[in-house]
Protein backbone atom coordinates (compact mmCIF):
# COMPACT_ATOMS: atom_id res chain seq x y z
CA UNK A 1 0.00 0.00 0.00
CA UNK A 2 1.44 3.56 -0.86
CA UNK A 3 2.81 5.57 1.86
CA UNK A 4 0.31 8.55 3.12
CA UNK A 5 0.44 11.57 4.95
CA UNK A 6 -2.63 13.81 6.77
CA UNK A 7 -3.31 16.96 5.24
CA UNK A 8 -2.76 18.60 8.07
CA UNK A 9 -1.08 17.06 11.63
CA UNK A 10 -4.15 17.15 13.50
CA UNK A 11 -5.76 14.57 11.53
CA UNK A 12 -5.02 10.74 12.32
CA UNK A 13 -5.46 7.78 9.99
CA UNK A 14 -5.48 4.50 10.12
CA UNK A 15 -8.66 2.15 10.69
CA UNK A 16 -10.29 4.64 12.42
CA UNK A 17 -9.43 8.34 11.29
CA UNK A 18 -10.35 11.07 13.78
CA UNK A 19 -9.26 14.11 14.64
CA UNK A 20 -6.84 15.15 17.73
CA UNK A 21 -6.37 18.23 20.10
CA UNK A 22 -4.45 20.22 22.06
CA UNK A 23 -6.45 20.35 25.67
CA UNK A 24 -5.65 22.33 28.15
CA UNK A 25 -5.54 20.16 31.20
CA UNK A 26 -7.24 23.31 33.61
CA UNK A 27 -10.04 24.47 31.78
CA UNK A 28 -10.44 21.86 28.62
CA UNK A 29 -9.99 24.34 26.20
CA UNK A 30 -9.07 22.51 22.81
CA UNK A 31 -6.57 23.53 20.35
CA UNK A 32 -5.84 22.26 16.56
CA UNK A 33 -2.24 24.33 16.83
CA UNK A 34 0.32 24.55 19.54
CA UNK A 35 -0.09 27.26 22.00
CA UNK A 36 2.19 28.46 24.35
CA UNK A 37 -0.36 29.02 27.00
CA UNK A 38 -4.03 28.70 26.56
CA UNK A 39 -6.17 31.28 25.08
CA UNK A 40 -9.12 30.76 27.55
CA UNK A 41 -7.89 30.28 30.90
CA UNK A 42 -3.95 31.10 30.38
CA UNK A 43 -2.63 27.83 31.66
CA UNK A 44 0.43 25.86 30.37
CA UNK A 45 -0.56 21.90 30.23
CA UNK A 46 -1.44 20.59 27.68
CA UNK A 47 -2.73 16.96 26.83
CA UNK A 48 -3.52 14.95 23.30
CA UNK A 49 -7.36 14.20 22.99
CA UNK A 50 -9.46 12.58 20.49
CA UNK A 51 -12.32 14.52 19.05
CA UNK A 52 -15.46 13.08 17.90
CA UNK A 53 -16.16 12.16 14.57
CA UNK A 54 -19.84 12.57 15.07
CA UNK A 55 -21.67 15.78 14.90
CA UNK A 56 -23.83 18.57 12.90
CA UNK A 57 -23.16 21.32 10.89
CA UNK A 58 -23.88 24.43 12.73
CA UNK A 59 -23.36 26.82 9.89
CA UNK A 60 -22.25 26.88 6.31
CA UNK A 61 -21.59 28.59 2.97
CA UNK A 62 -20.98 27.59 -0.96
CA UNK A 63 -18.14 29.18 -2.27
CA UNK A 64 -18.32 29.69 -6.04
CA UNK A 65 -15.22 28.91 -7.74
CA UNK A 66 -14.46 31.37 -10.75
CA UNK A 67 -11.48 29.25 -11.60
CA UNK A 68 -11.81 27.51 -14.81
CA UNK A 69 -12.52 23.85 -14.37
CA UNK A 70 -12.81 24.00 -10.07
CA UNK A 71 -16.10 23.04 -8.53
CA UNK A 72 -18.18 25.04 -5.90
CA UNK A 73 -17.46 23.69 -2.31
CA UNK A 74 -19.13 24.09 0.63
CA UNK A 75 -16.92 25.40 3.67
CA UNK A 76 -18.54 24.12 6.75
CA UNK A 77 -18.51 24.60 10.58
CA UNK A 78 -19.67 21.39 12.43
CA UNK A 79 -20.02 20.68 16.02
CA UNK A 80 -18.35 17.41 16.87
CA UNK A 81 -19.60 16.53 20.55
CA UNK A 82 -18.63 20.14 21.83
CA UNK A 83 -15.90 20.31 19.82
CA UNK A 84 -16.54 23.15 16.70
CA UNK A 85 -14.41 21.99 13.62
CA UNK A 86 -14.12 23.51 10.17
CA UNK A 87 -13.89 21.41 7.09
CA UNK A 88 -15.93 20.90 3.94
CA UNK A 89 -19.34 18.98 3.32
CA UNK A 90 -18.27 16.48 0.93
CA UNK A 91 -20.03 13.40 -0.96
CA UNK A 92 -23.08 15.88 -0.98
CA UNK A 93 -24.71 18.39 -3.60
CA UNK A 94 -22.98 22.01 -3.33
CA UNK A 95 -26.46 23.18 -3.51
CA UNK A 96 -28.41 25.36 -0.64
CA UNK A 97 -31.31 23.70 -1.21
CA UNK A 98 -29.53 19.84 -0.05
CA UNK A 99 -27.98 21.14 2.73
CA UNK A 100 -29.96 22.21 6.52
CA UNK A 101 -28.58 23.89 9.38
CA UNK A 102 -28.35 21.23 11.92
CA UNK A 103 -27.66 18.44 9.28
CA UNK A 104 -26.00 15.22 10.92
CA UNK A 105 -22.48 14.64 9.56
CA UNK A 106 -19.72 12.15 9.90
CA UNK A 107 -16.16 12.89 9.73
CA UNK A 108 -14.64 11.03 6.80
CA UNK A 109 -11.15 10.80 4.62
CA UNK A 110 -10.53 10.85 0.84
CA UNK A 111 -7.07 11.28 -1.28
CA UNK A 112 -5.79 14.76 -2.55
CA UNK A 113 -3.04 13.50 -4.75
CA UNK A 114 -0.07 11.55 -4.50
CA UNK A 115 3.42 13.15 -5.04
CA UNK A 116 6.23 12.61 -7.02
CA UNK A 117 7.19 9.70 -4.51
CA UNK A 118 4.01 8.10 -4.60
CA UNK A 119 2.98 9.33 -1.11
CA UNK A 120 -0.85 10.38 -1.09
CA UNK A 121 -2.03 13.20 0.77
CA UNK A 122 -5.37 12.32 2.94
CA UNK A 123 -7.97 15.39 3.73
CA UNK A 124 -10.91 14.95 5.93
CA UNK A 125 -14.80 16.11 4.95
CA UNK A 126 -17.91 15.82 6.61
CA UNK A 127 -20.45 13.65 4.65
CA UNK A 128 -24.33 13.62 5.63
CA UNK A 129 -25.81 10.89 7.68
CA UNK A 130 -29.24 9.91 6.78
CA UNK B 1 -18.86 71.17 28.09
CA UNK B 2 -16.62 69.39 30.53
CA UNK B 3 -13.04 69.95 30.43
CA UNK B 4 -12.14 66.68 30.10
CA UNK B 5 -15.44 65.53 27.31
CA UNK B 6 -13.71 64.50 23.77
CA UNK B 7 -15.25 66.21 20.46
CA UNK B 8 -14.88 65.88 17.41
CA UNK B 9 -14.12 69.53 15.99
CA UNK B 10 -14.03 68.96 11.97
CA UNK B 11 -14.12 65.70 10.15
CA UNK B 12 -13.93 64.86 6.03
CA UNK B 13 -14.61 61.42 4.10
CA UNK B 14 -13.42 61.60 0.24
CA UNK B 15 -15.73 59.96 -2.11
CA UNK B 16 -15.39 56.70 -2.24
CA UNK B 17 -15.05 55.14 -5.42
CA UNK B 18 -12.30 54.77 -7.96
CA UNK B 19 -9.31 57.38 -7.77
CA UNK B 20 -6.85 56.46 -9.98
CA UNK B 21 -5.17 59.13 -10.36
CA UNK B 22 -4.45 59.88 -6.54
CA UNK B 23 -2.50 57.83 -4.58
CA UNK B 24 -2.78 57.09 -0.98
CA UNK B 25 -0.86 60.01 0.07
CA UNK B 26 -3.54 62.34 -2.38
CA UNK B 27 -6.22 61.02 -0.77
CA UNK B 28 -5.10 60.90 3.11
CA UNK B 29 -4.00 64.42 2.33
CA UNK B 30 -7.41 65.82 0.85
CA UNK B 31 -9.39 64.28 3.74
CA UNK B 32 -7.05 65.72 6.47
CA UNK B 33 -7.12 69.38 5.47
CA UNK B 34 -10.45 69.36 4.85
CA UNK B 35 -11.32 67.84 7.99
CA UNK B 36 -8.82 70.95 9.90
CA UNK B 37 -10.76 72.77 7.42
CA UNK B 38 -14.23 71.81 8.52
CA UNK B 39 -13.35 72.48 12.14
CA UNK B 40 -11.57 75.99 11.30
CA UNK B 41 -8.09 74.87 12.49
CA UNK B 42 -4.93 73.78 11.06
CA UNK B 43 -2.03 70.87 11.23
CA UNK B 44 0.08 73.54 13.57
CA UNK B 45 -2.36 73.44 16.34
CA UNK B 46 -2.56 69.42 16.42
CA UNK B 47 -0.56 68.20 18.91
CA UNK B 48 -1.17 64.22 17.72
CA UNK B 49 -1.42 62.37 14.98
CA UNK B 50 -2.55 58.75 14.47
CA UNK B 51 -2.97 57.26 10.74
CA UNK B 52 -3.34 53.89 9.17
CA UNK B 53 -3.27 52.32 5.90
CA UNK B 54 -3.61 48.65 5.82
CA UNK B 55 -2.26 47.70 2.71
CA UNK B 56 1.09 49.71 3.42
CA UNK B 57 1.01 49.27 6.87
CA UNK B 58 5.05 49.05 6.85
CA UNK B 59 5.25 52.91 5.10
CA UNK B 60 4.44 55.21 7.59
CA UNK B 61 1.35 56.58 6.19
CA UNK B 62 1.48 59.27 9.05
CA UNK B 63 5.22 60.67 8.32
CA UNK B 64 3.94 60.50 4.48
CA UNK B 65 0.92 62.74 5.33
CA UNK B 66 3.41 65.23 6.67
CA UNK B 67 5.86 65.95 4.54
CA UNK B 68 2.33 66.35 2.27
CA UNK B 69 0.37 68.72 4.68
CA UNK B 70 3.17 69.51 7.19
CA UNK B 71 6.18 68.70 8.98
CA UNK B 72 5.55 70.39 12.69
CA UNK B 73 7.47 67.20 14.83
CA UNK B 74 4.63 66.32 16.74
CA UNK B 75 4.25 62.50 17.40
CA UNK B 76 2.92 60.17 14.97
CA UNK B 77 1.50 57.01 15.55
CA UNK B 78 0.88 54.68 12.47
CA UNK B 79 -2.01 52.25 13.18
CA UNK B 80 -3.01 48.58 11.88
CA UNK B 81 -6.04 47.11 13.14
CA UNK B 82 -7.39 44.87 10.42
CA UNK B 83 -10.91 46.97 9.03
CA UNK B 84 -11.34 48.75 12.55
CA UNK B 85 -7.54 50.46 11.38
CA UNK B 86 -9.55 53.92 11.23
CA UNK B 87 -11.34 53.75 14.19
CA UNK B 88 -8.31 52.39 16.03
CA UNK B 89 -6.34 55.66 14.50
CA UNK B 90 -9.32 57.76 15.77
CA UNK B 91 -9.47 55.76 19.17
CA UNK B 92 -5.48 56.70 19.62
CA UNK B 93 -5.94 60.34 19.31
CA UNK B 94 -8.77 60.33 22.02
CA UNK B 95 -6.75 58.55 24.52
CA UNK B 96 -3.73 61.14 23.96
CA UNK B 97 -6.21 63.93 24.57
CA UNK B 98 -7.79 61.82 27.70
CA UNK B 99 -4.06 61.64 28.67
CA UNK B 100 -3.56 65.23 29.13
CA UNK B 101 -0.70 65.23 26.68
CA UNK B 102 -2.22 67.36 23.84
CA UNK B 103 -5.52 68.69 23.78
CA UNK B 104 -5.76 68.47 19.73
CA UNK B 105 -5.23 65.77 17.40
CA UNK B 106 -5.79 64.68 13.50
CA UNK B 107 -6.89 60.59 12.81
CA UNK B 108 -6.96 59.86 9.10
CA UNK B 109 -7.32 56.54 7.39
CA UNK B 110 -6.82 55.75 3.32
CA UNK B 111 -6.75 52.88 1.05
CA UNK B 112 -6.22 51.77 -1.89
CA UNK B 113 -8.36 48.89 -2.90
CA UNK B 114 -10.10 49.35 -6.21
CA UNK B 115 -9.58 46.33 -8.24
CA UNK B 116 -8.05 44.00 -5.18
CA UNK B 117 -10.98 41.11 -5.53
CA UNK B 118 -11.94 39.10 -2.94
CA UNK B 119 -9.98 39.50 0.39
CA UNK B 120 -8.69 36.77 2.61
CA UNK B 121 -6.00 34.24 2.83
CA UNK B 122 -6.11 32.93 -0.75
CA UNK B 123 -4.90 29.36 -1.86
CA UNK B 124 -1.36 29.74 -0.90
CA UNK B 125 -0.41 26.14 -2.06
CA UNK B 126 3.45 25.96 -1.73
CA UNK B 127 5.13 24.60 -5.00
CA UNK B 128 6.74 21.16 -4.51
CA UNK B 129 7.11 18.00 -5.45
CA UNK B 130 6.53 16.27 -2.01
CA UNK B 131 4.05 16.75 0.30
CA UNK B 132 6.21 18.91 3.07
CA UNK B 133 4.46 19.72 6.66
CA UNK B 134 4.74 23.11 7.45
CA UNK B 135 3.16 25.85 10.14
CA UNK B 136 1.11 25.96 12.72
CA UNK B 137 -0.98 23.03 11.57
CA UNK B 138 1.60 20.88 9.84
CA UNK B 139 -0.36 21.60 6.51
CA UNK B 140 0.71 19.59 2.77
CA UNK B 141 -1.44 22.14 1.11
CA UNK B 142 -3.22 25.32 1.33
CA UNK B 143 -6.35 25.29 3.32
CA UNK B 144 -8.44 27.17 0.91
CA UNK B 145 -11.17 24.62 -0.91
CA UNK B 146 -9.89 21.83 1.02
CA UNK B 147 -11.00 22.87 5.18
CA UNK B 148 -13.39 25.50 4.30
CA UNK B 149 -12.52 29.30 3.55
CA UNK B 150 -10.86 32.20 4.95
CA UNK B 151 -11.98 34.56 1.98
CA UNK B 152 -14.01 37.22 3.64
CA UNK B 153 -17.16 36.52 1.66
CA UNK B 154 -17.57 33.47 3.09
CA UNK B 155 -16.61 33.81 6.34
CA UNK B 156 -19.03 36.04 7.01
CA UNK B 157 -21.77 33.83 5.29
CA UNK B 158 -20.85 30.96 7.57
CA UNK B 159 -20.90 34.38 10.57
CA UNK B 160 -24.76 35.04 9.37
CA UNK B 161 -25.84 31.27 8.74
CA UNK B 162 -24.54 30.85 12.18
CA UNK B 163 -27.31 32.92 13.59
CA UNK B 164 -29.81 31.36 11.79
CA UNK B 165 -28.56 27.93 13.33
CA UNK B 166 -29.19 29.20 16.72
CA UNK B 167 -32.03 31.30 16.36
CA UNK B 168 -33.83 29.88 13.24
CA UNK B 169 -35.87 31.78 11.23
CA UNK B 170 -38.40 29.56 8.81
CA UNK B 171 -38.20 31.90 5.90
CA UNK B 172 -36.24 32.12 2.67
CA UNK B 173 -32.60 32.52 3.97
CA UNK B 174 -31.10 33.85 0.92
CA UNK B 175 -33.88 36.86 0.22
CA UNK B 176 -33.66 37.97 4.13
CA UNK B 177 -30.38 38.72 3.46
CA UNK B 178 -30.63 40.27 0.02
CA UNK B 179 -33.66 42.58 1.56
CA UNK B 180 -31.02 43.87 4.36
CA UNK B 181 -28.96 44.57 1.28
CA UNK B 182 -31.76 46.26 -1.00
CA UNK B 183 -32.63 48.93 1.96
CA UNK B 184 -28.78 49.79 2.19
CA UNK B 185 -28.12 50.24 -1.71
CA UNK B 186 -31.80 52.03 -1.43
CA UNK B 187 -29.96 54.08 1.01
CA UNK B 188 -27.03 54.73 -1.39
CA UNK B 189 -29.20 56.94 -3.49
CA UNK B 190 -28.90 59.58 -1.83
CA UNK B 191 -25.14 59.31 -0.60
CA UNK B 192 -23.08 61.30 -3.33
CA UNK B 193 -20.15 60.11 -1.50
CA UNK B 194 -20.82 55.88 -2.28
CA UNK B 195 -18.62 54.45 -4.67
CA UNK B 196 -22.28 52.73 -6.04
CA UNK B 197 -25.53 54.49 -5.90
CA UNK B 198 -27.83 52.00 -7.29
CA UNK B 199 -31.10 51.28 -6.22
CA UNK B 200 -31.24 47.21 -6.40
CA UNK B 201 -34.58 45.45 -5.68
CA UNK B 202 -34.31 42.18 -3.76
CA UNK B 203 -34.76 40.11 -6.62
CA UNK B 204 -31.82 42.30 -8.85
CA UNK B 205 -29.69 41.62 -5.64
CA UNK B 206 -30.15 37.67 -5.68
CA UNK B 207 -29.88 37.77 -9.55
CA UNK B 208 -26.44 39.23 -9.40
CA UNK B 209 -23.14 36.46 -9.71
CA UNK B 210 -23.32 34.49 -6.54
CA UNK B 211 -20.01 34.83 -4.26
CA UNK B 212 -20.29 32.68 -1.35
CA UNK B 213 -23.66 31.62 -0.35
CA UNK B 214 -25.67 33.46 0.53
CA UNK B 215 -23.89 36.39 -0.31
CA UNK B 216 -24.10 37.39 -4.12
CA UNK B 217 -22.13 40.20 -5.03
CA UNK B 218 -24.31 43.18 -4.70
CA UNK B 219 -24.37 41.84 -0.94
CA UNK B 220 -20.11 42.33 -0.52
CA UNK B 221 -19.00 45.62 0.41
CA UNK B 222 -17.49 47.21 -2.72
CA UNK B 223 -13.75 47.38 -2.75
CA UNK B 224 -12.91 51.00 -3.53
CA UNK B 225 -10.29 53.83 -3.00
CA UNK B 226 -10.98 56.57 -0.01
CA UNK B 227 -9.72 58.34 2.67
CA UNK B 228 -11.69 59.96 6.06
CA UNK B 229 -9.93 62.60 8.96
CA UNK B 230 -11.75 63.78 12.31
CA UNK B 231 -9.93 66.64 14.18
CA UNK B 232 -10.52 65.93 17.96
CA UNK B 233 -10.48 68.47 20.72
CA UNK B 234 -10.92 68.62 24.23
CA UNK B 235 -13.53 69.99 25.79
CA UNK B 236 -11.34 72.44 27.92
CA UNK B 237 -9.80 73.87 24.42
CA UNK B 238 -13.63 73.96 22.75
CA UNK B 239 -14.69 76.47 25.06
CA UNK B 240 -11.78 79.05 23.51
CA UNK B 241 -12.81 78.22 20.44
CA UNK B 242 -15.97 80.27 18.47
CA UNK B 243 -19.58 79.93 19.29
CA UNK B 244 -19.61 78.47 15.68
CA UNK B 245 -17.23 75.60 16.18
CA UNK B 246 -18.47 74.93 19.10
CA UNK B 247 -22.50 74.45 17.59
CA UNK B 248 -21.05 72.45 15.12
CA UNK B 249 -18.60 69.98 17.38
CA UNK B 250 -20.01 66.61 17.96
CA UNK B 251 -19.73 65.37 21.31
CA UNK B 252 -17.96 61.55 21.96
CA UNK B 253 -19.73 60.35 24.29
CA UNK B 254 -18.14 56.83 24.38
CA UNK B 255 -15.21 55.63 22.34
CA UNK B 256 -13.98 52.39 22.99
CA UNK B 257 -12.11 49.38 21.60
CA UNK B 258 -12.51 45.62 21.98
CA UNK B 259 -10.69 42.33 20.85
CA UNK B 260 -12.29 39.03 21.19
CA UNK B 261 -12.27 37.20 24.18
CA UNK B 262 -11.88 33.61 23.89
CA UNK B 263 -15.09 31.82 22.57
CA UNK B 264 -14.83 27.24 22.04
CA UNK B 265 -14.70 27.99 18.52
CA UNK B 266 -12.81 31.03 17.95
CA UNK B 267 -10.29 29.53 16.78
CA UNK B 268 -11.97 28.23 13.58
CA UNK B 269 -14.67 30.69 12.77
CA UNK B 270 -14.12 34.31 13.70
CA UNK B 271 -16.34 35.80 16.43
CA UNK B 272 -17.49 38.78 15.00
CA UNK B 273 -20.45 38.93 18.24
CA UNK B 274 -18.65 38.56 21.63
CA UNK B 275 -16.37 41.82 21.31
CA UNK B 276 -19.22 44.04 19.36
CA UNK B 277 -21.84 43.14 22.21
CA UNK B 278 -18.37 43.70 25.04
CA UNK B 279 -18.03 47.27 22.96
CA UNK B 280 -21.70 48.22 22.67
CA UNK B 281 -22.35 47.91 26.55
CA UNK B 282 -19.24 49.32 27.37
CA UNK B 283 -20.25 51.95 25.53
CA UNK B 284 -23.92 52.80 26.29
CA UNK B 285 -22.53 52.89 29.59
CA UNK B 286 -20.07 55.19 29.24
CA UNK B 287 -22.58 57.46 27.46
CA UNK B 288 -25.46 56.89 29.55
CA UNK B 289 -27.77 55.85 26.62
CA UNK B 290 -29.12 53.05 25.41
CA UNK B 291 -30.18 51.25 22.31
CA UNK B 292 -33.83 53.05 21.94
CA UNK B 293 -31.84 56.48 22.50
CA UNK B 294 -30.10 55.77 19.12
CA UNK B 295 -31.35 58.42 16.03
CA UNK B 296 -29.20 56.26 13.54
CA UNK B 297 -26.59 53.55 13.56
CA UNK B 298 -23.68 53.27 10.83
CA UNK B 299 -22.64 49.51 11.56
CA UNK B 300 -20.16 47.11 9.96
CA UNK B 301 -22.04 45.69 7.18
CA UNK B 302 -19.20 44.47 4.85
CA UNK B 303 -21.58 41.85 3.67
CA UNK B 304 -25.79 41.57 4.49
CA UNK B 305 -25.05 38.23 6.26
CA UNK B 306 -23.04 40.22 8.48
CA UNK B 307 -25.38 43.17 9.62
CA UNK B 308 -28.20 40.82 10.84
CA UNK B 309 -25.55 39.45 13.37
CA UNK B 310 -24.92 43.27 14.32
CA UNK B 311 -28.62 44.19 15.26
CA UNK B 312 -28.31 42.07 18.27
CA UNK B 313 -24.74 42.43 19.31
CA UNK B 314 -25.53 46.13 19.41
CA UNK B 315 -29.03 45.37 21.22
CA UNK B 316 -30.43 47.40 18.92
CA UNK B 317 -32.50 44.34 19.33
CA UNK B 318 -34.22 42.18 21.76
CA UNK B 319 -32.20 39.21 22.00
CA UNK B 320 -32.02 36.67 19.08
CA UNK B 321 -34.28 38.76 17.52
CA UNK B 322 -32.71 40.39 14.75
CA UNK B 323 -34.40 38.61 11.56
CA UNK B 324 -38.18 39.71 12.96
CA UNK B 325 -36.37 43.47 13.98
CA UNK B 326 -35.15 43.81 10.22
CA UNK B 327 -38.44 42.37 8.81
CA UNK B 328 -40.81 45.16 10.89
CA UNK B 329 -38.52 47.52 9.13
CA UNK B 330 -37.39 48.92 12.07
CA UNK B 331 -34.01 49.91 10.42
CA UNK B 332 -34.47 51.60 7.27
CA UNK B 333 -34.37 55.25 7.06
CA UNK B 334 -38.07 55.84 8.63
CA UNK B 335 -37.83 52.99 11.37
CA UNK B 336 -37.52 53.15 14.99
CA UNK B 337 -33.31 52.83 14.54
CA UNK B 338 -32.37 53.89 10.83
CA UNK B 339 -28.88 51.80 9.97
CA UNK B 340 -26.42 52.73 7.40
CA UNK B 341 -28.59 55.33 5.61
CA UNK B 342 -25.36 56.19 3.98
CA UNK B 343 -25.34 52.93 1.63
CA UNK B 344 -23.28 51.33 4.37
CA UNK B 345 -20.37 49.37 2.79
CA UNK B 346 -22.18 47.25 -0.11
CA UNK B 347 -22.66 50.41 -1.57
CA UNK B 348 -20.69 53.17 -0.76
CA UNK B 349 -17.69 51.42 -0.44
CA UNK B 350 -15.13 50.11 2.09
CA UNK B 351 -11.54 51.25 1.56
CA UNK B 352 -10.15 49.66 4.91
CA UNK B 353 -9.02 51.97 6.81
CA UNK B 354 -11.06 55.10 5.94
CA UNK B 355 -13.99 52.66 7.24
CA UNK B 356 -13.45 53.28 10.73
CA UNK B 357 -13.86 56.81 10.53
CA UNK B 358 -15.98 57.43 7.49
CA UNK B 359 -18.99 55.97 9.63
CA UNK B 360 -18.20 58.49 12.31
CA UNK B 361 -18.41 61.50 9.77
CA UNK B 362 -22.08 60.00 8.33
CA UNK B 363 -23.17 60.31 11.90
CA UNK B 364 -21.88 63.91 12.60
CA UNK B 365 -23.11 65.01 9.19
CA UNK B 366 -26.82 64.14 10.61
CA UNK B 367 -26.40 65.36 14.04
CA UNK B 368 -25.12 68.72 12.75
CA UNK B 369 -27.88 68.60 10.31
CA UNK B 370 -25.98 68.97 7.30
CA UNK B 371 -27.27 66.18 5.70
CA UNK B 372 -29.08 67.42 3.28
CA UNK B 373 -31.34 65.16 1.53
CA UNK B 374 -30.79 62.37 3.39
CA UNK B 375 -30.57 64.19 6.91
CA UNK B 376 -32.61 61.89 9.77
CA UNK B 377 -34.93 64.96 11.05
CA UNK B 378 -33.90 65.79 14.47
CA UNK B 379 -31.10 63.15 14.96
CA UNK B 380 -29.25 63.92 18.23
CA UNK B 381 -27.81 60.70 19.30
CA UNK B 382 -25.91 57.93 16.87
CA UNK B 383 -23.75 55.29 17.11
CA UNK B 384 -21.02 54.18 14.54
CA UNK B 385 -19.33 50.50 14.51
CA UNK B 386 -16.30 48.83 13.14
CA UNK B 387 -15.29 45.50 12.80
CA UNK B 388 -11.95 44.08 11.84
CA UNK B 389 -11.16 40.36 11.77
CA UNK B 390 -9.01 39.07 14.23
CA UNK B 391 -10.25 40.74 15.71
CA UNK B 392 -11.42 44.45 16.97
CA UNK B 393 -14.33 46.56 17.35
CA UNK B 394 -14.93 50.11 17.71
CA UNK B 395 -18.01 51.39 19.06
CA UNK B 396 -18.22 55.08 18.64
CA UNK B 397 -21.60 56.96 20.66
CA UNK B 398 -21.66 60.79 19.49
CA UNK B 399 -24.23 63.22 20.50
CA UNK B 400 -25.01 66.47 19.14
CA UNK B 401 -24.15 69.92 20.37
CA UNK B 402 -26.26 71.14 23.20
CA UNK B 403 -25.73 74.63 21.66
Amino acid sequence: MAQQIPMVDYLVLGDSPHLVANECTDCGAKFFDRRNACASCGGTSFKKTDIATDGEIRSFTIVTAFMPGADNYVPVVVDLGGTSVRGQLINAPAEAANIALGQKVRLTTYSIGADTAGTEAINYGFEPVN
Amino acid sequence: MANDDIWILGINMTKFGKHPDKDVVDLASEAALAALADGGVTIKEMGVLAAGNLMGAAAGIGQQLQKQIGQTGIPVFNVANACATGATALRTVIMAIKAGECDMGLAVGVEKLSGAGMLGAGFGVAASDEWTPSGRYGAVSGFEGKLGTDMMPGVFAQVGMEYLHQHPYDGADFELFAGISAKNHFNSTMNPLAAIQKDMSVEQIMAEPMIAYPNTRAMCSANSDGAAAAVVVSGAKLRTLSKEQQKRAVKVSASVLTSDPYQEACQILPDVNTLTRVAAKQAYELAGVGPDDLDLVELHDCFATAELVHYDNLMLCSEGNAVDFFLSGATTRDGKTPVNVSGGLESKGHPIAATGIANIWEICYHLRGEAGPRQIEGAKVGLAHVIGLGSACGVHILEKSGL
